[in-house]
């Protein structure tokens, strides 16, 4: 098992980077200490955006060559946080601080049935586990979601690659994804793997639970990089601090009070863990909750929030300008 | 080339099935067993399935196998108690409505069979059941017999050594299966792939104080001289089962005819724990008298004997070389079979990537 959960950064250098469909560019580094690379796997990346540092992870795309070159796919859209755009921008010959492959979402050889679910960009993390599954000789599905042909990489690859095993639902070509029925034809035995965007992920959730399939059969990664609203300017009011600024659209609630200056805990940061919970005092807006910490009863209820992930928007306000959210943090 | 045939100690092959315990001493209340470096925590289900699961906790990396059965074939871990399946998943996060989707602990390939449970550390893609090495003498009801694991500091390399070379017997068990011919006697080592073969036939000897016993278990009041043979067979990575056997002399034994003796198969499988300690898996199987749980429990006493005066060698091999880390191995003719072994393990440990092995660490 060379991919391990540790992040250790190492220098990459860009040897290829082409646009796959004009939102999706695939860039290949290679890294200065290559490890074998499994499927599920991902690199976290150092990107430099507005003068600071960040990390963003990218799935990457199916396991070649011991893992001498690291492949991923990137999309740039209106939700992204501008980490997309920096690496949009990497020509070939330039380096980069990447990390060796994290496996956090490991396929387990030994199901009886496999349902691979992958929604737009979230192709990247399900492609290799599809090929690990056809060298095996496992029984798969792989179903692929796409608003339109035009913008889903690997399509003609995955075609010659998994035949009749691959199932591709367009919307623009009037073949759009029913969740339930596709939840449906799951029995105890298939594990499902998804990736895709969070509204996907959460009606398959909710699917699931409805029909009291093991949750442990329901394996999914997210980054915490896509929400029900494209990001929107909001404001943060802290009373007991007299505190307020406002979360620009490419920085999240916990950069926003940690560059000012306040101390707020959190591990994961991509809404898995819950440590960086703030509760909601009051809320002129609604939340996007991007997390996968709190139960669908959590969130409506609305009164705490992961801050890593999780934004407010201004839908319905009845007047102009940003949310406003006023919280107390511990 | 020197560097690799005669490195000291070896590491060890991930992608290939090891012992890591008994089938009996597998059960619902879990184990703790380090196989390759890796602790496990083994357990078994309702439905009595054996599994083996990284013994550290997703969360704060507590063991596992301090913890206690869970539901139908999970495992509740003893600190704040997060429960997994038997595929590693979390089935159950107390403290929260939901489960981390992180939260998995790795669950490595498991199969039983010849009343051990095996397991695979490696890519599990590769874990194919037919790769088990042929141990069938342990359950086949054509023989008879028991074993027992003896836990050696020294690294497995050292055992596979000592098995295949069995000339050491006239130093090291002078009292029960040594004799001088040992030495003296030709050998013939064979190899095929992952196995390798090492043949020693001795005629007309006395027969050495065990071996008299068991003939005199099988021929009451047999007196006389024998032929007898050693047959080693090792097959990757680390299992070496011993064809071991005396004949009334001059009956037909080295032709095929075995009726006028008595036969035994000494199954070894060696399972690395660290670099320094591995789990040494025995049994003593025979072909005769198998009503005899007498006989069963007098061999299985009398092996552990013997193999004791092994241990007490390896250790201090292990501790000498240790000491002496700017010392090298050389070489006899006797270790041909081993060096063969050797070389098979290079090859293995050259296609995962993990050859040169590390010096041997004096830490
Ligand atoms: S360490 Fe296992 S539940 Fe906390
Ligand atoms: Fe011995």
């Amino acid at each position: 098992m060379a991919t391990s959960h540790s992040r250790v950064w190492q220098r990459a250098t860009v040897t290829e980077s082409d646009a796959l469909t004009p939102g999706i560019r695939r860039i290949v580094f290679e890294p200065q200490r290559p490890v074998k690379v499994e499927a599920g796997a991902h690199i976290d990346v150092k990107v430099t955006i507005g003068g600071a540092t960040d990390s963003r992870s990218y799935s990457v795309v199916t396991p070649s060559d011991e893992g001498r070159t690291i492949t991923i796919s990137v999309l740039d859209s209106p939700q992204s946080r501008g980490g997309a755009a920096v690496m949009h921008a990497l020509r070939v010959g330039d380096t980069i601080e990447i990390t060796q492959p994290v496996l956090d979402f490991p396929l387990r050889i030994g199901a009886a049935r496999y349902l691979l679910l992958a929604g737009g960009i979230g192709i990247t993390a399900i492609a290799g586990m599809a090929s690990v599954l056809r060298s095996i000789g496992a029984d798969y599905t792989l179903v692929y979601v796409g608003r339109g042909l035009g913008e889903m990489a690997f399509v003609e690859e995955l075609r010659r690659e998994h035949g009749q095993r691959l199932v591709l639902h367009v919307r623009d070509d009037g073949t759009p994804l029913d969740v339930a029925t596709l939840v449906g034809s799951v029995d105890a035995g298939t594990e499902l793997y998804t990736c895709g965007p969070i509204r996907l992920m959460d009606a398959v959730r909710r699917a699931w639970i409805e029909r009291e399939l093991s949750p442990a059969n329901l394996r999914f990664e997210t980054f915490g990089n896509s929400g029900w609203f494209d990001p929107q300017r909001f404001v943060v009011r802290i009373p007991r601090l007299g505190f307020e600024t406002m979360v620009g659209t490419s920085e999240t609630m916990l950069e926003a009070l940690e560059s000012a200056g306040l101390e707020v805990m959190s591990d994961c940061r991509k809404g898995e863990c819950g440590l960086c919970e703030v509760r909601v005092l009051h809320l002129d807006g609604d939340l996007d909750h991007r997390d996968v910490f709190y139960s669908e009863r959590q969130k409506d209820a609305r009164g705490k929030i992961c801050c890593c992930v999780s934004r407010a928007v201004s839908t319905d306000l009845g007047r102009p300008g940003p949310a406003v959210v006023t919280i107390d943090i511990s | 080339m020197r560097e690799t045939t005669v490195n000291k100690v070896l590491g060890h092959p991930l992608n290939a099935w090891y012992v890591a315990a008994w089938d009996h001493e597998v059960n619902r209340k879990p184990l703790a067993r380090t196989v390759a470096n890796r602790p496990l925590a083994m357990y078994r289900t309702e439905d009595g399935r054996a599994v083996a699961l990284a013994d550290a906790c997703w969360h704060r990396l507590a063991p596992l196998s301090m913890g206690t059965p869970e539901g139908r074939d999970g495992i509740r871990c003893p600190y704040h108690g997060i429960v997994y399946n038997s595929a590693g998943r979390c089935i159950s996060m107390p403290a929260q409505e939901t489960i981390n989707p992180s939260a998995t602990v790795a669950s490595f390939p498991v199969v039983e069979l010849h009343r051990f449970v095996w397991v695979w550390l490696g890519d599990p893609t590769k874990a194919d059941p037919s790769l088990v090495p042929d141990m069938h003498q342990m359950d086949d009801p054509a023989w008879a017999g028991d074993g027992l694991t003896i836990p050696v500091a020294c690294n497995y390399q050292l055992v596979l050594d000592n098995l295949m070379d069995l000339t050491h017997e006239e130093f090291v068990h002078s009292s029960t299966i040594g004799q001088e011919e040992l030495s003296e006697s030709e050998f013939v080592v064979t190899h095929d792939g992952d196995t390798v073969t090492v043949e020693r036939w001795m005629l007309g000897i006395d027969a050495p104080p065990f071996w008299l016993a068991n003939m005199r278990d099988r021929f009451p009041g047999f007196e006389g001289k024998v032929d007898r043979w050693q047959i080693i067979h090792f097959e990757s990575p680390s299992t070496i089962n011993i064809d071991v056997g005396v004949a009334k002399a001059g009956t037909g034994a080295p032709a095929g005819d075995r009726s006028q003796g008595v036969n035994g198969y000494v199954m070894n499988t060696i399972t690395p724990e660290t670099d320094k300690s591995c789990n040494y898996f025995w049994a003593f199987m025979r072909n005769y008298r198998l009503e005899s749980q007498v006989i069963t429990t007098k061999l299985r006493d009398g092996v552990s004997r013997v193999f004791k005066e092994d241990e007490d060698m390896l250790v201090a091999q292990q501790a000498a070389i240790e000491a002496n880390p700017d010392y090298e191995f050389y070489s006899l003719n006797i270790d041909a079979g081993g060096m063969w072994v050797r070389r098979i393990l290079e090859g293995k440990l050259a296609a995962e990537g993990r050859l040169p092995v590390p010096a041997v660490s004096v830490a």
